[in-house]
C-alpha cells in the first residue's frame, strides 16, 4: 500500500496537518515514535495562544502566529477543545522596559495584531490587582488566550482518524529513501511507502530532514521548566502575565490554565540531550523568584507538580517550513518553537499549500466531518446532566479520581475512542485523572485495573508512558 | 431528597466510631457514606499488627480492628452506602453524593460528621528535581498495590521520609523480597513512632539516614536510581555529600494532609497548621451542626485515638440533634500553642468544658528531652506534667480534669485563652 501522505510526528503541528489533509480524498498515515500523541514539545509548554506582537515583522513566525490566532476559535470549537481568550499583559518595571513595550507595540501593529494597547500603572492595577505595585505600565493584547495543547493535538488526531487517517504509535522513522514518485520510510514497524512526506518531527526534525536533504539546519533543544500550582492559586491573575522578552524568549510568565490551575515558567536553558526532561532545583528557584517579581502573592507551597519541556529551537531563527529543494514531495515543518502552538493551525494551512505546489491533488471529501465531540466532563456538568448520564451509563456514577472528580465512564471513553489512551499518562492527559492534588496516590491502582481490563492485558503490562515504563514489577509471590 | 438525622462522611475508623457513638446516644436515622468498595477505610490495607492496644487492650491488624467496628455497625443496623462519593455539602447540611446504582443523591441531614481522613503528600509538594519515570509511589499507594491488589511495585527500593507508613512499608517490602536500600529522613529525627523504627528498620538492618534527602531522580522510562545528599541545619543539601543509589522504586512517605476539600466548600474555618477544621472540645466545627473527627481534623499516630476522638464527635452530634439542632450557646475561648508547641486540638473550648474536663491533643515542634508541659491561663498555671521525651512524631495527650480547671476565671480565659507550652 502506498500512502499519499505520511506525516511524521503527532505533536500539535503534525496532528493539525494530518487533520487538514483528512478533508481531502487522500490516504494518509500519521507516524509517532511514542506511545501516545502529543508526547514531545506539545505536552509541556506554556499553553498560550499568543497575540503575535513579539515575532519579528516579516518572519514566518510573525505571519503564522497572527493567522493561527485567528484560526484558533474555529479549530477549537470544531474539535471541542477548551480555549479562552483571556488576554495578556507584558509588564514594565523600568523606563527601559517601557521602551521595550513601545517597540513590541509597534511590531505588533505591523504584524496586524488587533486591539493592542499600552496601559499606565493605574490601568494595569485595575485589570490585575495582584501584580507587583512596582509595575510602571504594560502592553495589553486582548486576543491572547489559553488552550490545552495536548487536548488540541489529541482532538485533531482523533478527528483525523475518524476521517480516515491511519495513526501508527510507537512507530519510529529510522531512515527515509527517495524513490521514483515518492519515498520509502524505514520504521520500527517496517517499511512504509508514501508519495509525499511531511516532517513534523519536532526535536528530531533536523535529523529526519538530513536523511533527505543533507544537513541544512539544526535543532538545538532549549529546556523550559514549569511549576503547576493548585486551583487555589488559579485566580491570582486573570490574564497571561509576561515580563519583557529577552533574546532567549518571552521569559517567565504566570498564567491561569484552562483547567483553573496556575502555571509559572518557563526557564530557558540550552541542553544537548533531546530527551532531557529533568527538573532542577535551580530552575524551580528561578521560576519562583521571577514569578514573585511580577505577582508577589503567589503561594508556592501550593505547587502540585513541576515538569519540563524542550523547545525545538532551530539555528535559523525562524520556523523552517518549506519544500525540499533536493527531493520533490518532502516538506519540512520544523523548528516549531514558540509561538508554534498558536501558529499550528496556520502551519497546517501553509503546509497544505506547499504540498499542492509540489503536485499533490487536493480533492475535497464529501463525507469529511470536522466535528470531534469532546470527552464528557462529569465535574463540569449540572446535576440534571449528571443524573441523565448515569442513567444511560452507570460507569459515570463511579468516581475514580476524587481530586478532579473523574468518573470511570470518562476514563473508559478516553481509552475506547479512536487514537485513545494506552497508558496511565495518556489517560491523565485526556481526563485529568491523577492530575490533582494527590497526584494519583489514590486512583493509580484503580486506573491500572481499568486500563488492564479495557486493553485486555495483565496489570503488570500497564505502563506509565509506553515501552520501558511499567508501573508494577510482577505479582506478589 | 433523602432525610436523615445524621450523615457521616467516610466509613473509615473515624466515621464508624462516630456513627456508633451517635447511635448509642439515641440517634436512630444515620447514614454512613463511603467512597471505597467496603467500610474500614485505610485500615483495610494496613495488614500489619499494632492496632487496638489502647482501645481493646490487645494487638490487632488493621483489617481486624476495622472488622470489629464494621460488625458493631451491622449489629446496630446502621445503614451505609459504599462506592458512593460525596461531591458537595451545603451549610444547610444538604449533601450531594453520587454512585453508579442510584445516580445522584440529595441527602438532607440534621447533623453531619466529617470523617474523610487524609491523603499523602506527593513529589510535587516537596519539589524533588530530576526525571519523571515510572516507579515513584506514595507509600500508601504502594501499600495498596501490595496488600490489596497483590502486585509488587519494584525490586530495589529507596524510601524517602520516615513517617509511619514509610517505616511499615520498609518492612512489608522486605518481607516480600524487595531489597529496601535505605530510608532517608530530611529532619534530624524520625517522623514515625519509635516502635516502628525498631520493629520495621532495626530488626531488618535497614539503614535510617537522618538529615538526608533525595536531590535527584534518574531514569527516563522506569526509575534507575536516585541521588541522595546530607542536609545542613537549614535543611539544604550539603554540596559534596551526594551519593548515587541504584533503585527501581522510590516510595514517598513525606507527610499526610487532612482531606478538607468538602469542608472548604461549605466554608468551615480551617487551622493553617493542622490543615483540618478548627474544632471545640465537642469536635464541632465553625459551621453549626457539622462535626469532624479523625485524620480529617489532624493526623493521628494511632487509630485508637481516632476512635476515641470520633466517639466524642458522635456523642455530641447526637446531643445537637436531640436538642432540636440547638447549639449549646456556651461562650467559647481559644487554646493557644505556646513555646515548643506546634498545634493544639481542640482549637476552641467552651465554658461547658470547664465543668466536665476535656482532652488536649498536641504536637511539639521538635524533640525535647526532660521537658515539662504547662497549661496556663494568663499567668495562672493550671496544670503541669513532666515528660522524659516529647517528639513531633508522637502526639501528646493531656487529660484536663475538672479539678485542674476549677480555679480558672472565665473573664481571664476569655481574655488570655488557654496556653499549652513546654518548659525545658
Amino acid at each position: 500500500m502506498i500512502f499519499d501522505v505520511a506525516v511524521i510526528g503527532a505533536g500539535v503541528t503534525g496532528a493539525l496537518t494530518a487533520r487538514e489533509l483528512s478533508r481531502f480524498d487522500l490516504k494518509i498515515c500519521l507516524l509517532e515514535r511514542e506511545a501516545d500523541v502529543a508526547m514531545g514539545t506539545t505536552k509541556a509548554n506554556s499553553a498560550i495562544v499568543h497575540a503575535g506582537y513579539d515575532a519579528k515583522y516579516g518572519t514566518l513566525k510573525g505571519k503564522l502566529n497572527v493567522r493561527g490566532n485567528v484560526l484558533m476559535d474555529q479549530v477549537t470549537r470544531e474539535l471541542g477543545v477548551p480555549f479562552k481568550r483571556i488576554g495578556s499583559l507584558v509588564l514594565a518595571f523600568s523606563d527601559q522596559d517601557l521602551l521595550t513595550l513601545r517597540k513590541l507595540y509597534e511590531n505588533g501593529v505591523k504584524n496586524g495584531v488587533p486591539g493592542l494597547k499600552l496601559l499606565d500603572r493605574h490601568q494595569v492595577m485595575q485589570m490585575e490587582p495582584n501584580v507587583s505595585k512596582k509595575v510602571k505600565g504594560a502592553l495589553h493584547a486582548p486576543t491572547a488566550g489559553i488552550v490545552c495543547p495536548y487536548e488540541l493535538a489529541a482532538g485533531a488526531v482523533e478527528n483525523a482518524v475518524k476521517n480516515g487517517t491511519e495513526l501508527k504509535l510507537e512507530c519510529q522513522v529510522q531512515d527515509i529513501k527517495k524513490i521514483e514518485g515518492g519515498f520509502v520510510l524505514a520504521t520500527s514497524q517496517g517499511d512504509i511507502k508514501a508519495r509525499f512526506v511531511v516532517n513534523a518531527a519536532g526535536l528530531y526534525a533536523d535529523l529526519l530532514s538530513a536523511m533527505v536533504n543533507g544537513p541544512e539546519f539544526q535543532i538545538r533543544p532549549r529546556k523550559g521548566e514549569y511549576l503547576l500550582l493548585d486551583k487555589s492559586q488559579g485566580n491570582v491573575v486573570n490574564s497571561v502575565i509576561f515580563m519583557p522578552p529577552t533574546e532567549k524568549g518571552k521569559g517567565i510568565l504566570v498564567t491561569p490554565t484552562v483547567d483553573g490551575n496556575l502555571l509559572a515558567g518557563p526557564t530557558a536553558v540550552d541542553v544537548s540531550d533531546r530527551e532531557d526532561l529533568s527538573v532542577t532545583s535551580s530552575g524551580m528557584n528561578q521560576i519562583i523568584k521571577r514569578a514573585k517579581q511580577m505577582v508577589p502573592d503567589i503561594q508556592f507551597r501550593d505547587v502540585v507538580t513541576s515538569f519540563a519541556g524542550l523547545r525545538a529551537t532551530p539555528d535559523t531563527g525562524d520556523f523552517v517550513i518549506e519544500a525540499s529543494r533536493k527531493a520533490k514531495g518532502f516538506i519540512n515543518a520544523a523548528g516549531i518553537e514558540s509561538p508554534g502552538l498558536t501558529a499550528a493551525p496556520a502551519i497546517a494551512e501553509y503546509v497544505l499549500d506547499l504540498l499542492r505546489q509540489q503536485g499533490l491533488e487536493l480533492k475535497p471529501k464529501t463525507d469529511f466531518n470536522p466535528v470531534r465531540k469532546p470527552l464528557l466532563r462529569f465535574s463540569e456538568m449540572s446535576d440534571k446532566e449528571r443524573e441523565e448520564l448515569i442513567r444511560s451509563n452507570p460507569m459515570y456514577g463511579n468516581i475514580v479520581c476524587r481530586c478532579e472528580t473523574v468518573t470511570e465512564g470518562e476514563i473508559v471513553e478516553s481509552i475506547r475512542r479512536p487514537a485513545g489512551a494506552r497508558n496511565l499518562d495518556a489517560v491523565k492527559r485526556r481526563t485529568r485523572a491523577g492530575m490533582g492534588r494527590c497526584q494519583g496516590g489514590f486512583c493509580t491502582p484503580r486506573l491500572v485495573a481499568i486500563l488492564a481490563r479495557e486493553l485486555g492485558i495483565p496489570a503488570e503490562e500497564v505502563t506509565k508512558k509506553g515501552k520501558g515504563s511499567k508501573i508494577l514489577m510482577g505479582e506478589k509471590v | 431528597m433523602h432525610n436523615v438525622d445524621l450523615a457521616v462522611i467516610g466509613g473509615g475508623p473515624a466515621g464508624l466510631a462516630a456513627a456508633l457513638a451517635a447511635r448509642r446516644n439515641g440517634v436512630d436515622n444515620i447514614l454512613i457514606i463511603e467512597r471505597d468498595k467496603e467500610l474500614g477505610g485505610i485500615l483495610q490495607q494496613c495488614i500489619h499488627n499494632g492496632f487496638g492496644l489502647h482501645y481493646f487492650g490487645e494487638e490487632l491488624t488493621g483489617p481486624e480492628y476495622a472488622e470489629r467496628f464494621i460488625e458493631m455497625v451491622r449489629e446496630e443496623n446502621i445503614p451505609y452506602k459504599t462506592n458512593t462519593m460525596v461531591l458537595d455539602i451545603q451549610a444547610d447540611r444538604t449533601i450531594t453524593a453520587v454512585n453508579s446504582r442510584e445516580g445522584l443523591l440529595k441527602i438532607r441531614a440534621q447533623a453531619v460528621i466529617l470523617a474523610m481522613g487524609c491523603r499523602e503528600r506527593t513529589r510535587g509538594a516537596i519539589n524533588i528535581p530530576g526525571d519523571r519515570p515510572a516507579g515513584i509511589f506514595t507509600a500508601g499507594c504502594a501499600q495498596r498495590f501490595v496488600n490489596m491488589e497483590g502486585y509488587l511495585p519494584g525490586k530495589k527500593a529507596v524510601i524517602l521520609g520516615s513517617g509511619d507508613i514509610g517505616l511499615i512499608m520498609a518492612r512489608r517490602l522486605t518481607l516480600e523480597g524487595v531489597e529496601v536500600k535505605m530510608v532517608c529522613e530530611l529532619m534530624p529525627y524520625s517522623g514515625g513512632l519509635t516502635r516502628n523504627i525498631v520493629q520495621c528498620l532495626e530488626d531488618f538492618n535497614i539503614p535510617l539516614k537522618l538529615s538526608h534527602t533525595v536531590v535527584n531522580i534518574h531514569g527516563k522510562d522506569r526509575l534507575e536510581g536516585v541521588t541522595i545528599a546530607a542536609v545542613d541545619e537549614n535543611l539544604q543539601p550539603i554540596e559534596g555529600s551526594e551519593e548515587y543509589v541504584e533503585c527501581d522504586t522510590l516510595l514517598l512517605s513525606v507527610g499526610l494532609i487532612p482531606e478538607n476539600e468538602l469542608s472548604r466548600g461549605v466554608g468551615i474555618a480551617l487551622d493553617p497548621v493542622t490543615s483540618g477544621p478548627v474544632v471545640d472540645e465537642t469536635m464541632a466545627t465553625s459551621v453549626e451542626g457539622i462535626y469532624a473527627c479523625g485524620n480529617v481534623v489532624h493526623v493521628h499516630d494511632l487509630v485508637d485515638y481516632v476512635t476515641r476522638e470520633s466517639e466524642t464527635a458522635g456523642y455530641h452530634a447526637a446531643e445537637f440533634i436531640k436538642n432540636n439542632n440547638g447549639a449549646s450557646g456556651s461562650e467559647v475561648h481559644r487554646t493557644i500553642p505556646g513555646k515548643g508547641v506546634r498545634y493544639i486540638v481542640p482549637q476552641r473550648i467552651s465554658n461547658n468544658s470547664l465543668l466536665k474536663g476535656f482532652k488536649i491533643f498536641f504536637r511539639s515542634d521538635k524533640v525535647y528531652v526532660n521537658a515539662r508541659i504547662a497549661v496556663r491561663c494568663g499567668r495562672q498555671v493550671l496544670h503541669s506534667v513532666k515528660r522524659q521525651k516529647i517528639s513531633p512524631g508522637e502526639m501528646e495527650i493531656l487529660d484536663l480534669k475538672p479539678s485542674h480547671l476549677e480555679n480558672i476565671e472565665v473573664s481571664s480565659l476569655a481574655e488570655n485563652g488557654l496556653t499549652i507550652e513546654l518548659e525545658y
